[in-house]
């Protein structure tokens, strides 16, 4: 394959994806592509399917889940159907995920050194010291602090903003063409929060890696993503430029979201407004009725 | 607007925990809240803002007595407790509901959401249990009365919070007390529980104590806003006042950090940087000097004692930001 096709080909792509769950459908029709480098972010409220899609890409649904569709295709490789042996291939190298709460991403039980050596078990040609190594240098590049003694430590003596640095780090160490982020800054406090933005976007930057952002708040969309996908109840209803949804929100949930969202409403209103499902749901029955 | 008695005042309030120590080691004694003052008025609404460990939650648990407060006052409806005990604070808990962090968990899981709701007036012999009461009570936090035969389990999140205030509203409360009540809720449930608290207000005249790390919220639903950090009151006055003009540079840094939903307005660099330091190590001075942009010798030293800022806020800093927005007023150059 010649570099110029590399460098176009998307690191991921889904092409009509559902998923349902006896039956009852969580995910439908989703199509979705990120181009190398790209940060795009799935926006939509509890419910919406944005995680059961993510983790989708990664075949971490249980197995009551089914799958279907045209193309579940990371780095060109097709996984819609593939079983859990195909998939450990991809994840790490293909995709690696960071997940909401970075107190329960690691086990209380071993040192955190211990745990990222253990993710680096398909490296046999290099030795113990040399996988420490690679460790501090990742643990430097996401700015902890003290990165050598860091290896030591247990999860429960980091705070959830190191210990979400951890997680993001341990991720990056597999050299993933796509970081899979589902609500990384949840958990979080504010100040905490703004830094492991700042720190996703220097890394997208340094690496080149692309991202996939899920999240449920307005502002961590804006402040990052190149693109937004707008999820409700399942189905994509919009996506776009960040700049262009932002400005120009055009399906009725799209704006009823940005209605809700209290960042973009002039304090001194007598009430907060709120979505009307009803009427979201009648809008889109007419639109099959039509 | 009348100055009306506040419901409930606290005057240099302290928790001190002692932690640690065994046979070998002595005790080591925590500040956990620091000589805190507030006041709260019936019909308005205080937020207590502040990150992970400015002690906001550990602040409203002392106030309605569950933990029990070390050195200060407290004043309910302008009678002062006499003593800490869990009598003194009786007055208080019968005026008072609590909406807890994690509402589900604040459930008994074995009983249903009816006998949970009917259960505070069956305690209180105040007010009827029948399952039309309790309906009409559901619906005033707008559950609907299908969910009452349910086990807290059955509830979604938004589903669990409206019960929780139901419950608190099952006896009539002067003081609403509410730890993060719109945590983990979509935005547009988030304002469905923001419109509850004002209806709540507006009919029975309630005050409310929110405390929350949602400045978006706070600023919507605020009369008052008390900024902690590391167990300290370092901001507080008007919540209009405090967003157009935060006198102290921990409340900007805060202010700013919270992401705007405009992709026109992307910050370049983090507001501020590192985390809030563990309460084990307390720096010296002013306790946000490390982090602080502003910082000089005098901060590193000495702590700074609380103002009178501009526009009725107070602010604990030597240094506070003047009304030009961005660039510190220096007192001393």
């Amino acid at each position: 394959m010649s570099t110029e096709q590399q460098q176009t080909r998307p690191v991921l792509e889904i092409d009509e994806l559902s998923i349902s769950y006896g039956g009852r459908p969580t995910v439908s029709n989703v199509n979705l592509t990120i181009q190398p480098g790209e940060i795009v972010g799935i926006i939509g409220e509890s419910g919406s399917g944005k995680s059961t899609l993510a983790h989708s890409i990664l075949g971490l649904l249980p197995s009551s889940a089914a799958v279907s569709g045209k193309a579940l295709s990371l780095a060109g490789r097709n996984f819609l159907g593939a079983d859990g042996p195909a998939f450990r291939s991809v994840r790490g190298p293909g995709a690696a995920m960071v997940f909401q709460n970075p107190m329960t991403t690691f086990s209380p039980l071993h040192r955190l050194g211990d745990q990222l050596t253990d993710l680096l078990w398909r490296e046999t040609s290099l030795s113990k010291e040399e996988k420490r190594q690679r460790i501090v240098a990742v643990f430097k590049q996401v700015g902890l602090s003290n990165a050598a003694e860091r290896l030591s430590n247990y999860p429960f003596e980091l705070s959830g903003g190191m210990l979400q640095r951890v997680a993001i780090a341990a991720a990056l160490m597999m050299r993933p063409s796509l970081l899979i982020a589902d609500e990384p800054t949840t958990a979080l406090d504010v100040t905490m929060e703004a830094q492991i933005l700042h720190l996703i976007r220097e890394l997208r930057a340094e690496a080149g890696v692309a991202v996939l952002m899920i999240s449920h708040h307005l502002g961590v969309i804006a402040e990052i993503c190149d693109r937004v996908v707008v999820m409700y109840a399942g189905r994509v209803v919009e996506q776009g430029p960040v700049e262009d949804i932002f400005a120009n929100p055009t399906h009725p949930y799209t704006r009823a979201l940005f209605a809700c969202e209290p960042a973009l409403i002039a304090p001194g209103v007598d009430r907060m407004p709120v979505i009307d499902h009803e009427a979201l749901r009648r809008h889109a029955d007419g639109r099959k009725t039509a | 607007m009348t100055k009306r008695t506040p419901i409930l005042e606290a005057h240099g309030l302290g928790i001190t925990v002692g932690t640690g120590g065994g046979v070998f080691s002595a005790g080591r004694k925590l500040d956990i809240v620091v000589d805190v003052s507030l006041s709260l008025r019936p019909g308005k609404i205080v937020c207590v803002v502040g990150e992970s460990g400015s002690g906001k939650t550990t602040l409203g648990m002392a106030l309605v007595g569950l933990t029990p407060p070390t050195t200060g006052e407290i004043i309910f409806d302008g009678t002062p407790l006499r003593d800490f005990s869990k009598t003194s604070f009786r007055p208080v808990r019968e005026e008072t509901a609590l909406l807890f962090q994690d509402p589900a968990s604040s459930f008994n899981p074995r009983q249903r959401i009816g006998d949970i709701l009917a259960e505070p007036r069956r305690i209180a012999g105040n007010g009827a249990t029948t399952s039309e009461a309790i309906a009409s009570l559901a619906q005033l936090a707008g559950l609907p009365s299908s969910l009452l035969a349910r086990f807290p389990h059955a509830l979604s999140g938004g589903q669990a919070r409206r019960a929780a205030v139901a419950r608190a509203l099952a006896v009539v409360p002067r003081l609403i007390v509410a730890d993060e009540p719109t945590a983990g809720l979509d935005v547009s449930v988030q304002g469905g529980v923001m419109n509850l608290f004002l209806d709540i207000r507006e009919k029975h005249d309630t005050a409310f104590l929110i405390i929350t790390h949602n400045l978006a919220v706070a600023r919507h639903i605020s009369d008052e806003l008390v900024i902690m950090y590391l167990g300290r009151v370092v901001e507080s006055g008007p919540t209009a006042e405090i967003f157009r003009n935060p006198q102290h540079p921990y409340t900007k840094a805060l202010l700013d950090s919270e992401p705007v939903p405009d992709p026109r307005h992307r910050r370049s660099e983090p507001p501020v940087i590192g985390e809030v330091p563990s309460i084990f190590a307390r720096p010296s001075g002013c306790e946000f000097h490390e982090r602080c942009r502003f910082a000089q010798d005098l901060c590193r030293s000495q702590a700074p004692q609380e103002t009178a800022g501009a526009n009725s806020q107070r602010v604990r800093c030597h240094f506070p930001i003047g009304e030009a927005v961005g660039e510190p007023a220096l007192a001393i150059a």
